[in-house]
């Protein structure tokens, strides 16, 4: 894999050296490194030719471009109102038994990163999660035994 | 049971052919595309309700070439998931609503804002896209569509914040006026409209304005989608004629123990038992189709808390009354509940919750008065106790 100094020069010259191309340049970064680090900022500034801090100020008003470090599978479970009702609680409580930690922290090997994020539009289907991009809904702790085991093993 | 309720299938119906309606509305002239949507009423789908017909005719008198037609599938207010089930079962209706547009106002480059919660739905988009480029060569109209992918924020559902985010900076609302119509997208003339407007300009198209326009009220014309969920046994995106009462939604989709339903999402109303019989979804509250329904089981204090939780975290902390604001109510309310203040306090937060409706730069901390106040209202022990 190359540097992250060439995959952002890469993701430059695809989407071009303008202030447009921001959010999908820093979104493809988060893809490949599970977060954005202040090399990785400062280097977007530059190749974009804006402050680092704009960079930053963009980078840290979105949920989803994580500023900290991370593991390889981000977990967020939903934890709006329908979902809570459907017992939310639980399957976080599951979910830190399972992995050892809780929300807010990644396990000591970077591969799980535990969040809580605002509605994710399965209300009829909760509780819901995602793990990177993909959706699981209608969770149970057994439900989440069984997908936490496959990522586990390491899936792909 | 007896309910005044119309459900109908425009929306999602397979039996009928898109390419058929875009083609038919392709016989009118540009003009008459708009003449045709305003006539039939339709209001945009999202939350705000704005004449969709008038958003298209102020866009295509401006003057310039280079202008933008956005699709906004920032889906975000919790309660609502109707635009994903869209993109998901009947794109085309979307994409071809899209075109539409693009002939009635001679614009030529569309995006669809995708929320980053609907990342796994790209894939599928695109393929659909892809072909619909084909597809509309032979109607000779010159339109692309790219997807502009959203990263977690609420706010951007706001057309300006949305506009903002596509510029690569924070999605904070901009000062309205301009609007987008005037000043959007890179400074364009941009027009926003939610997934779910631009499919129902089909519908407009395949039953006549004239037709469409019988349909729903006085204020609302058509039918709408409605994301139910909750303490209901049918949970799910139903499709209803608009102007039905609170009282027939819940006797046909709560569970018989029903306590309140909350009508268009956080920033909608919380109506009580005792405001069934006169309260009309989609009049006076807002438009996005949200409804949740809670059962007498829930303490409506959690529920409140939930929300407050949820605006104190997505308000975009630019403008005082919104930032501190949420953040205020949100601890008030805990504050009353563990005794630590009395309980008149709940109606200093009340003044406080409609000063931000008064000041809030945008429609997020205007809105928080609404739920805030019709949940502190009518629940007013289980505030206190």
């Amino acid at each position: 894999m190359n540097s992250t100094k060439e995959f952002i020069k890469e993701l430059s010259e695809k989407y071009g050296k303008e202030r447009k191309s921001l959010m999908p340049i820093l979104q493809k970064i988060v893809e490949r490194n599970s977060y954005l680090s202040v090399d990785a900022m400062r280097e977007v500034a530059q190749i974009l030719d804006i402050s680092a801090a704009e960079v930053y100020g963009t980078a840290s008003f979105f949920s989803f471009l994580d500023t900290q470090a991370r593991g390889k599978y981000k977990i967020r479970v939903c934890k709006s109102i329908t979902c809570d009702m459907k017992g939310k609680s639980e399957i976080l409580k599951t979910i830190e038994n399972i992995l050892k930690i809780k929300v807010g922290e990644t396990s000591k090997e970077g591969k799980f990163s535990l969040l809580e994020t605002n509605c994710l539009g399965w209300c009829h289907k909760g509780p819901a999660m995602l793990i990177n991009d993909e959706v699981y809904t209608e969770l149970t702790p057994e439900k989440i035994r069984n997908v936490l085991s496959e990522y586990i093993r390491e899936r792909k | 049971m007896n309910t005044n309720i119309n459900k109908l299938e425009y929306i999602f119906s397979k039996d009928c052919d898109d390419n058929q309606v875009l083609a038919k509305a392709l016989s009118f002239s540009n003009d008459e595309v708009i003449e045709e949507l305003i006539k039939s009423g339709l209001r945009g789908r999202g939350g705000a309700g704005f004449p969709a017909g008038l958003k298209w005719k102020f866009t295509a008198t401006q003057p310039g070439d280079e202008k933008y037609i956005i699709c906004n599938a920032d889906e975000g207010e919790p309660g609502t998931f109707k635009d994903r089930e869209i993109l998901t079962q009947v794109p085309k209706k979307v994409l071809n609503g899209m075109a539409l547009c693009a002939y009635g106002t001679g614009i030529k480059k569309g995006y669809i804002y995708l929320r980053g919660e609907y990342k796994y739905l790209v894939s599928h988009l695109q393929k659909n896209i892809d072909e619909f480029h084909e597809e509309i060569k032979k109607y000779g109209i010159d339109f692309n569509i790219d997807i502009f992918l959203g990263s977690g924020a609420y706010v951007c559902g706001e057309e300006t914040a949305l506009i903002e985010s596509m510029e690569g900076k924070r999605g904070e609302p901009r000062n309205k006026p301009p609007y987008p119509n005037t000043v959007g997208y890179l400074g364009k003339p941009t027009i926003v409209n939610n997934v779910e407007t631009f499919a129902s300009t089909m519908i407009v198209f395949r039953l006549g304005a004239e037709n469409y326009k019988k349909l729903g009220t006085q204020d609302q014309h058509g039918s709408k989608l409605f994301s139910i969920s909750g303490d209901s046994p049918k949970e799910g995106v139903h499709e209803i004629e608009l102007g039905m009462s609170v009282e027939d939604f819940v006797r046909e989709f709560g569970d018989g123990d029903t306590k309140a339903v909350q009508v268009g999402g956080v920033s909608g109303f919380c109506i009580p038992r005792k405001g069934f019989k006169n309260a009309i979804i989609g009049e006076g509250n807002p438009t996005g189709g949200s409804t949740m329904i809670f059962n007498s089981s829930r303490s409506m204090y959690n529920v409140l808390h939930n929300f407050l939780d949820f605006f104190a975290e997505e308000s975009c902390g630019q403008c005082t009354p919104c930032r501190v604001g949420c953040q205020q109510l949100l601890k008030g309310i805990e504050a009353v509940k563990s005794g630590e203040k009395p309980k008149e306090y709940l109606d200093q937060l009340i003044k406080l919750s409609k000063t931000m409706q008064i000041t809030s730069k945008c429609g997020l901390g205007q809105s928080v008065t609404n739920s805030f106040t019709s949940i502190v209202e009518n629940f007013r022990e289980e505030m206190i106790y």
